[in-house]
């Protein structure tokens, strides 16, 4: 890709390949023999960081669609299943996940890079345009792919996505019919986007060759901004770049690790758990992190088709970015005013990060207004501006003479390094921070109680979970299903610890329903260890009609559908300690929140309850659970408080059955990565110390 | 750089070495959970459990088709004259030599239970057809005795007998 290559191969099978397909030469003058400017930093190694996502996200992608059925009735079974039956399916579903996280983040820091250095500049508009083509493409994968699980959030994120085409004058209800291929969202969207889902990436793939050709062609810009002139300037890739991205991605991969094996459902939502339900919308709809800051644009301004015109508008302003900012000097760092502009502007995508996730009420609102005029205003009006008016600093006289200055002082990037860290995590974690739906409505913040299995090295309590499994099947079964839980993963390990045979005659003192037999009818039979759990009721409608019209919800997935807000700043420690108990707090608080009569001026309706920490307090579950009710046969107390806590434990073991391989693996992964890394940082250092 | 001439392994060397060695063990363990998926998953191990099969109702000439892991199994309630033929002939002239008594239960000879495969290329042979009274296998052409044990055609093994066992005389145990 870069002038004529000196490679010259000796194998005499390389040679004659060599003639006919020049292969070879091509990989070594792109990715052995290519000058890279030698005072390029970390900031550079994202965009191996980001191909190594993308090679991750499209190899976990195809695993998980050996295993993925695209059908609304099968879906969410489809991908829980895969979290709990197939070998590693729970690691490939979070790498996956939270991969496309990591992705997001990565290229935000790539992009806020090339703004900060001005990689956008003559020669290298064609190169940021491919850019800002590849985040576009970004962006429809994941929120395709987001789609996938047909949870909550994914039906109404689909809707409201979809419905964003009928903005358009004249052709919008056209162009959303088309979309979902149906009068709503249903099956067939789902298909499509499945499909499409799986094409994306690839064209991300193809367009990514094309911006690292374009990157060849002009080659990379750096920290300085001023072109390469003599050999001194720069370095090979390979040892150079290849070892120093090397260690950037085993870095990436340490950040990563503690998502998958520690947090894995922190930048989640707990609605996603909750199948899709066309009858309900949940209370606070928001959409992935990485989607925030345009999102709050969209709700900025009161009209729909003007909203959607803005949304989009705020992404396609990045590709004429080459046009609007024309001062001679690239790099920021020779840019005074641009340079604080900068880190303004960053500080205002945050905080529309911050205001999309929040309800669009208030003074979140006239917030969101003015940082959308900020950020319009950044591109449209400062940049070109600062362009004409800006004196930039003396630049170095080349690149050489950059890295010499760079040596005798380090201080100034490290403080730049600080600040970009800080405002990168802030970033994310703000942007985390979503769903809080600030409504007196919501119940009590329930108490944070002291879990076994919290923390790196938590594990269930085989105990307790026995107790809970009672609980359970004397008090809740009556009502909740249990319906992806299964007889055999009683004796599975990292459950409540049971061996095999007991599983069995755990089983067998269940009726289920099987057939037809060769008469043609259904029957039943004793359980086996490969049946769930029976569900108390056939069907919603049964369920709805003996509980006088609530749904009582299937307890598989219980413990990780439901949340409440920690408030800021303590959801962003809560990345830090790893907090994820969130449902079995909730869990125990409800189940001891019941309270005789409702507090004065209360309106509770006939048929409900009254519950402290229920959203809303009016429940139509009574309460579940009394002294003496259940009999342990470990001599543990027979109190609410006790039968609380229990169950809550074993509900968290049914929806996350392989939390301990989870955290032990991770443990693993952090061990080697830390070597590894540690490893690379050394090798670096030897390969580097003769260039600098 | 500076290339080193001395023979011997530098700390540099040793460095590289161990970086490298590091990452491949990474690599190599990073495929194990890539591979591992692809093999049966719990829920399909899980149903893969052994099964109970009535044989009361089948009555003498007469087999049924069972699915067990996905494999059509063939029990079949022989005639006197279908045992006395699958004994008859010299084992040591057939192309995958096995005695019938090996291959039925003692005591409960009537009953041959194989699974249903060809072991040429899979197909399901059609039982009482072809000319040993046993087994044809319309694909290409194997034919099986009564017995299952192939005598003509391509398939090179005699239908496998699947693990099972005489829970009582009128029930078996399959897996």
């Amino acid at each position: 890709m870069s002038g004529p290559s000196n490679y010259n191969p000796q194998n005499p099978v390389l040679k004659w390949v060599e003639r006919r397909l020049p292969i070879g030469g091509l990989i070594h003058s792109s990715f052995v023999a290519y000058p890279t400017p030698r005072n390029l930093n970390y900031w550079w190694t994202f965009g191996a960081i980001l191909s190594m996502m993308l090679g991750v996200q499209i190899i976990t992608g195809i695993i998980l669609a050996m295993h993925y059925t695209p059908h609304v009735d099968l879906a969410f079974k489809s991908v829980e299943l895969i979290v709990r039956d197939v070998n590693y399916g729970w690691l490939l579903r979070y790498l996956h996940s939270n991969g496309a996280s990591m992705f997001f983040i990565a290229v935000y820091i790539h992009m806020f890079r090339g703004l900060y250095y001005g990689s956008y500049k003559e020669p290298r508009e064609v190169l940021w345009i491919l850019g800002v083509i590849i985040y576009l493409l970004m962006m429809a994968t994941g929120f395709m792919g987001y789609v996938l699980p047909w949870g909550q959030m994914s039906f109404w994120g689909a809707t409201v996505i979809t419905n964003l085409f009928g903005a358009i004058p004249y052709v919008g209800d056209s162009i959303v019919t088309l979309l979902w291929g149906g009068y709503s969202v249903g099956n067939p969207t789902l298909n499509r986007f499945f499909s499409l889902h799986y094409l994306l990436p690839f064209v991300i793939a193809g367009v990514v060759v094309l911006h690292v050709w374009a990157l060849h062609v002009s080659g990379q810009n750096n920290p300085a901004g001023v072109e390469p002139k003599t050999e001194k300037d720069t370095v090979p890739f390979t040892p150079y770049a290849t070892v120093k991205d090397a260690f950037g991605m085993s870095c990436f991969l340490l950040f990563f690790a503690w998502f998958i094996f520690y947090i894995p459902n922190y930048l989640g939502d707990p609605d996603n758990y909750i199948p899709a339900n066309p009858a309900v919308t949940p209370a606070h709809i928001v959409p992935e992190w990485y989607y925030l800051p345009f999102y709050a644009i969209l709700r900025s301004i009161p009209n729909k088709l003007a909203g959607v015109i803005a949304m989009f508008a705020a992404i396609i302003v990045l590709a004429f970015l080459p046009w609007l900012d024309s001062a001679r000097t690239r790099s920021s760092k020779y840019r005074p005013l641009a340079k604080q502009f900068f880190w303004i502007f960053v500080v205002v995508c945050i905080g529309l990060g911050y205001l999309g996730a929040q309800p669009p009420e208030g003074i979140y609102v006239i917030a969101g207004r003015v940082l959308t005029v900020a950020y319009f205003a950044y591109f449209l009006i400062v940049l070109p501006i600062l362009s004409r008016i800006e004196t930039a600093r003396p630049l170095p006289n080349s690149i050489a003479e950059d890295v010499l200055r760079k040596t005798g002082s380090t201080k100034t990037p490290m403080v730049s390094t600080m600040i970009a860290l800080a405002v990168g995590g802030a970033l994310m974690l703000g942007a985390a921070g979503k769903a809080s739906a600030a409504d007196d409505s919501h119940g009590l913040t329930p108490p944070s109680l002291k879990w076994s299995f919290a923390g790196p090295l938590g594990k269930f309590d085989q105990g307790q979970l026995q107790r809970g499994l009672k609980v359970y099947k004397e008090v809740c079964s009556s009502c909740h299903g249990l319906s992806y839980v299964a007889f055999r993963n009683l004796s599975d390990p990292g459950g409540p610890g049971y061996s095999p045979a007991q599983a069995a005659a755990f089983a067998s003192d269940y009726k289920v329903k099987d057939g037809p037999n060769d008469a043609g009818d259904m029957f039943e039979r004793p359980g086996r260890p490969a049946d769930y759990f029976p569900s108390p009721f056939p069907n919603e409608q049964a369920a709805r009609a003996a509980n006088g019209g609530a749904y009582p919800p299937d307890l598989s997935l219980i413990a990780k559908a439901r949340g409440y807000e920690r408030g800021f700043p303590q959801f962003v420690f809560d990345a830090f300690i790893q907090f994820q108990e969130k449902g079995p707090n909730y869990i125990d608080a409800l189940m001891q929140g019941y309270e005789e009569k409702a507090p004065a001026g209360f309106a509770l309706p006939e048929g409900s309850y009254y519950n402290k920490y229920f959203p809303g307090h009016s429940i139509k579950m009574p309460k579940p659970l009394n002294d003496g009710q259940v009999t342990f046969d470990d001599g543990s107390p027979a109190t609410v408080q006790q039968y609380a806590k229990d169950v809550s434990a074993f509900l968290m073991w049914a929806a996350e059955p392989h939390l301990e391989a989870r955290k032990r693996t991770g443990l693993q992964v952090f061990i080697f990565l830390i070597v590894l890394s540690g490893l690379l940082y050394f090798t670096k250092k030897k390969v580097w110390a003769d260039a600098h | 750089m500076t290339s080193s001439t001395s023979a011997e392994p530098t700390r540099r060397d040793f460095l590289y070495v161990a970086t490298g060695a590091v990452g491949a063990v990474g690599a190599a363990a990073v495929a194990w959970p890539l591979i591992s998926q692809m093999n049966p998953d719990a829920s399909t191990i899980a149903a893969g459990a052994p099964i109970e099969v009535d044989l009361a109702p089948i009555a003498t000439g007469q087999d049924i088709k069972v699915f067990w892991r996905g494999k059509p199994i063939y029990i079949m309630n022989r005639t006197k004259k279908q045992i006395d033929e699958a004994r008859s002939v010299p084992v040591s002239s057939l192309p995958d030599p096995q005695s019938d008594q090996s291959r039925v239960k003692e005591g409960h000879d009537q009953w041959l239970v194989v699974i249903g495969i060809c072991t040429h290329l899979g197909c399901i042979p059609i039982a009482h057809e072809g000319a040993y009274d046993g087994f044809f296998c319309p694909c290409h052409g194997s034919v099986y005795d009564s017995s299952g044990r192939i005598r003509q055609g391509p398939a090179p093994l005699n239908l496998a007998v699947p693990p099972y066992a005489f829970v009582s005389d009128t029930k078996i145990k399959i897996g």
